[in-house]
């Protein structure tokens, strides 16, 4: 089981709680993660990566174990802590302001 | 007439007004999808409580959002689980993919950016939702960068009316300050096939086989910003109003200079008169006077507030050229807002309502065709929309 934790606007667009728990089959990478997220809340698609390209929104990071993991490959294996469920993958929208 | 809804779209959420016939007590609901850029809220003439939103965010992208109930409640179509293998498709209300199939497009790759280096299209937000005239489940929605897209299914799927940007002229639209978008669409009352559209900057186009091909339709625009102050594109087109008995009349403000046409968009005259300015955003004609036209002038184009910390409706009774100040309720001294293209709408009452919303958060109303003005509501988020409903 994984945990994805959203942003509060995101959460708000999928009537969801802070975080949600996914099944994921096979290799947990983000790109596994977001496709079985996307799968389970329609409404996400398109909002945290791009509908057609599948690249991450500029805007948007993602963090897990105290990492920031928003430059690894969509592929890359995600920390054992996250496919374990022992800490969630986080997604953040990213600050703007002065 | 049971009364009338306005609906605002702002920069941080969605807001209903609504009122009676008397137009003097309203009530407001909101803020909905707060937080979120609201471009612009739309109703169906033919099922009024089918609204369409658009939601967006420079995170979190594009959002279609649709009510059946006038605004009380409000869903993503399609944003669902599945509840059938091979049911209706989800997930796809928000994905505006342009089409580049060589059949159907002649697809562009690029366009000219600020810089007139090309750059590639690129989708960012759907700035103007148009529902069909006779059909609830047919919207029309104008994005940037500048196409035009087409759902049939009530907002779950899109796509793209390709002639328009594979028209010849594509190659040389270039972004307007706001970012090169189609914020206007008018669809002919008499004539299903004709549609006309403004994009930012590069000027008017219309179609007469419901949007397989287009032409420009820019001729009698003088623009002195651009190198061919007459060229058949570049032209940095505000916004286009058209009375629902005289399509064939339209007007424009245009970033300099407010226009008129009486061909179908074949040619335009200038009817700036004595306005104290002729740059602006909105225009909008009387819903029972053809020839009675609304704008506001704006300073300039590097100002955007209006003249002389005075917020003033200029209204034309003879369709342009002589032009009348509107001041009575409006701030006349230390007033320093603008009212964005899409922010003024006018009702079908009699006398004719007219409304527009500042970037200040005021959202003003005359409910005797400009005579005299009150806020309904003053201190939202900048407003970047106003449309009204004259409920059956």
């Amino acid at each position: 089981m994984i945990r994805v934790e959203l942003p509060p606007h995101l959460r708000t667009l999928a009537k969801v709680g802070a975080e949600v728990t996914l099944e994921v089959e096979g290799l947990t990478t983000q790109r596994s993660v977001l496709d079985a997220l996307e799968a389970s809340y329609p409404v996400l698609r398109g909002t945290i990566r791009d509908h057609v390209t599948h690249k991450r929104r500029a805007f948007v990071r993602f963090f897990a174990c105290g990492q920031d993991l928003s430059q690894e490959s969509p592929d890359a294996p995600l920390p054992e802590a996250v496919a374990t469920g022992a800490e969630p993958f986080l997604v953040v929208g990213a600050i703007a302001g002065g | 007439m049971s009364g009338v809804r306005v609906l605002v779209g702002t920069r941080k959420g969605a807001f209903i007004l609504t009122s009676d016939g008397k137009r003097d007590r309203w009530d407001i609901s909101g803020p909905h999808f707060g937080g979120w850029e609201i471009y612009h809220v739309k109703g169906s003439p033919a099922e009024p409580n089918r609204l369409y939103a658009s939601q967006t965010s420079a995170w979190f992208g594009q959002v279609i959002q649709r009510s059946n109930d006038g605004g009380k409640t409000w869903e993503a179509p399609g944003g669902g689980v599945p509840t059938a293998p091979g049911g209706m498709p989800v997930g796809e209300s928000n994905k505006f993919a342009y089409d580049t199939s060589p059949e159907t497009g002649r697809p562009l790759t690029t366009h000219p950016w600020y810089d007139g280096t090309p750059r590639p299209w690129e989708f960012k937000r759907v700035w103007h939702l148009e529902p069909s005239l006779t059909d609830p489940d047919t919207v029309y929605a104008g994005v940037e960068d500048a196409a035009l897209f087409l759902s049939k299914d009530g907002g779950l799927t899109w796509q793209e009316l390709p002639g328009l940007r594979g028209h010849g002229s594509g190659a040389k639209w270039q972004p307007g300050a706001g970012g090169m978008c189609l914020h206007t669409i008018l669809l002919d009352p008499g004539n299903p096939e004709r549609i006309f559209i403004a994009i930012s900057a590069a000027g008017v186009f219309r179609t007469d086989d419901a949007g397989k091909t287009w032409r420009t339709a820019n001729r009698g625009l003088v623009s002195q910003y651009i190198p061919d102050p007459t060229a058949e594109v570049g032209h940095c087109v505000h916004r286009i109003a058209m009375h629902r008995s005289r399509p064939n009349t339209l007007f424009m403000q245009k970033h300099w200079d407010v226009m008129r046409s009486d061909d179908g968009a074949e040619s335009w005259q200038e009817i700036s008169g004595n306005l104290p300015t002729d740059f602006g955003f909105v225009i909008d004609v009387h819903a029972n006077e053809p020839e009675t036209v609304y704008v506001i002038p704006i300073k300039s184009d590097s100002e955007h507030y209006v003249a002389d910390g005075k917020l003033r409706v200029y209204r034309s009774r003879t369709g342009g050229n002589e032009w009348e100040a509107l001041t009575k309720g409006l701030p006349q001294k230390d007033c320093y807002v603008n009212v964005l293209r899409d922010a003024m709408a006018v009702d079908s009452v009699d006398p004719c309502g007219v409304y527009f919303g500042t970037t200040g958060g005021q959202v003003y109303a005359s409910s005797d065709a400009g005579g005299s003005w009150a806020p309904i509501v003053r201190d939202l988020p900048a407003v970047l929309s106003v449309e009204v409903q004259t409920l059956p």
